[in-house]
């Protein structure tokens, strides 16, 4: 894809990840967030946190399955937007639903299985959203960077936990973010397991002679 | 734990004036702020739609004076598995219950096993004005202007034998009017149950209005227990069917969570769900949480059934 339709791209996906918070603050402003304000503004901001998450996840399986390279390039922004989300997410608890009750919130997190998950993951998402920029991929080193952001999957599962353990009873919903996420950790184990498969093959092949080449 | 007869709200877990006042200053300017985000300012009885209304009821000493939530809220933010699982969904698909010609039946250990008719029901019992709290097990609470009257009204006509020792009620079951009976995500139809003295308790009413009109559908209707000082969702909805039984009922959600949801399901700040902190509470319409009170508040009248009984054990 040329740079400039690339630019341009990227200037939409950048607004349209706005416009969820668009659509929540319209529904504040017109008063439409129903009898529960506060509940409808943390379950919002958590599901686009999750969504973002997998959009994030779902960037390297898209891109080798159709070979487009820019798809890459997006990938970044949408992690960061899920980072923001979260944020959203962790505020609007803190904050509107507990109103920085310092006790309250450590009996949730310590005593609340759905919330010491959540917490979780909200804390290893801090450092992968610090090192998102091309500075800190040079300073940690580009092995190093990777490992690190490997998090994601830890933290992937953990915000599906998060979302799993809360519901109350009917599962249908965080059903489909749990088996959308097995689909895109499942596609890695897969890739995983090719490499492992192919790499003795190419080892045990004679090595072709180098003076041959072009 | 033992019920002891101390004040269910200790003096230091009461919110000192001055700091409630403060909290109410900055939420009126959190609110000017916010565009009126987190307040209501609708008028409790804004916008009564246009059921139709009832007898006259007369006012009940049990009522609180709290600011009671708005009609809109009371009706658009329900728990009624029978419609669907999310809260603001029964509001329109409960359109779909017929709720006239409706009888409920009453069986079991009783002298006079009777079916009456909804209109009967209405018409044979005086109605009373019962303004009560209603705390869901989710953290979340009202205060709700019910229209209704004792159960134990109707208790004293139908004449319990000596084996009546638990109530047992059950909820229609109809999928094609309640399409959430068609996944099986709870065992339908839905029960519950009281212990006998609970349910001769003055407190608990069988609900046919709300704010003077009769019940919309999504709250119960066209008649539900309210029983105050327990989690909302021991007051079952809907109700077609009242039974006098020797022992325990197994109801709906202990059933599903036993671990989580017990029998008695009486309002208790110290009690720990997994899900959720029952030391505190949201009253729908404010920004700040309360204190969730022991009994719902409602110790003085009811804590003398429970004395000696463990409610850790007994949840």
């Amino acid at each position: 894809m040329a740079p400039v339709r690339i630019l341009w791209l990227k200037r939409a996906v950048f607004a349209a990840c706005l416009l969820p918070l668009a659509a929540l603050a319209l529904e504040g402003w017109r008063r439409s967030l129903g009898a529960n304000p506060i509940a409808a503004i943390e379950h919002s901001t958590g599901r686009w946190a999750l969504v973002l998450l997998l959009v994030t996840l779902s960037v390297t399986p898209l891109r080798r399955l159709t070979g487009c390279y820019w798809m890459l390039r997006f990938r970044r922004m949408f992690g960061l937007y899920s980072f923001f989300y979260t944020c959203l997410h962790v505020l609007s608890y803190v904050i509107l639903d507990q109103f920085f009750d310092w006790t309250a919130i450590f009996h949730d997190i310590s005593r609340l299985p759905f919330m010491t998950v959540g917490f979780a993951s909200f804390v290893l998402l801090i450092p992968l959203a610090l090192t998102a920029t091309n500075g800190m991929v040079r300073r940690l080193g580009a092995k190093r960077w990777q490992a690190l952001h490997r998090l994601v999957y830890v933290i992937a599962i953990g915000g599906v936990l998060h979302y799993l353990w809360l519901v109350k009873l009917d599962m249908t919903d965080p059903d489909i973010y749990a088996a959308i996420l097995a689909v895109l950790l499942g596609f890695r184990v897969v890739m995983a397991i090719g490499c492992l498969i192919r790499r003795p093959m190419t080892e045990r092949l004679p090595r072709l002679p180098a003076d041959g080449a072009e | 734990m033992l019920i002891s007869k101390s004040p269910d709200v200790q003096p230091s877990e009461i919110t000192d004036e001055a700091v409630y006042n403060g909290r109410r200053r900055f939420l009126a300017a959190a609110s000017a702020a916010t565009a009126g985000l987190f307040l209501n300012s609708a008028s409790a009885a804004d916008s009564l739609p246009d059921l139709p209304g009832l007898p006259p009821a007369r006012p009940s000493p049990f009522s609180t004076h709290e600011r009671k939530t708005p009609y809109r809220d009371i009706t658009n933010y329900n728990n009624f598995y029978e419609f669907a699982t999310d809260k603001y969904s029964p509001a329109t698909l409960a359109a779909s219950l017929t709720t006239r010609p409706w009888t409920v039946t009453v069986d079991g250990a009783v002298r006079r096993p009777t079916t009456y008719d909804i209109e009967d029901l209405i018409r044979m019992n005086p109605l009373e004005d019962r303004i009560y709290r209603h705390r869901c097990v989710e953290g979340w609470s009202m205060v709700i202007p019910w229209v209704g009257f004792p159960l134990n009204r109707l208790i004293r006509q139908v004449e319990p034998t000596g084996n009546a020792r638990f109530v047992k009620f059950v909820t229609l079951y109809d999928p094609k009017e309640m399409p959430g009976q068609r996944s099986d995500i709870l065992h339908w139809p839905y029960v519950e149950g009281l212990r006998m003295d609970e349910a001769m308790h003055p407190l608990t009413i069988l609900a046919v209005g709300l704010y003077g009109r009769v019940l919309p559908n999504q709250d119960g209707a066209p008649v539900r227990l309210v029983v105050p000082w327990k989690y909302g969702f021991k007051s079952i909805k809907s109700i077609v069917r009242i039974s006098f039984v020797e022992k325990q009922p197994l109801t709906t959600w202990v059933r599903a969570v036993p671990s989580e949801y017990g029998f008695y399901s009486n309002v208790n700040p110290r009690d720990d769900h997994t899900l959720w902190s029952q030391a505190r509470e949201r009253r729908i319409g404010d920004f700040f949480k309360r204190p969730t009170l022991l009994f719902n508040g409602y110790g003085e009248q009811v804590a003398q059934m429970y004395r000696g009984m463990d409610l850790d054990k007994y949840f």
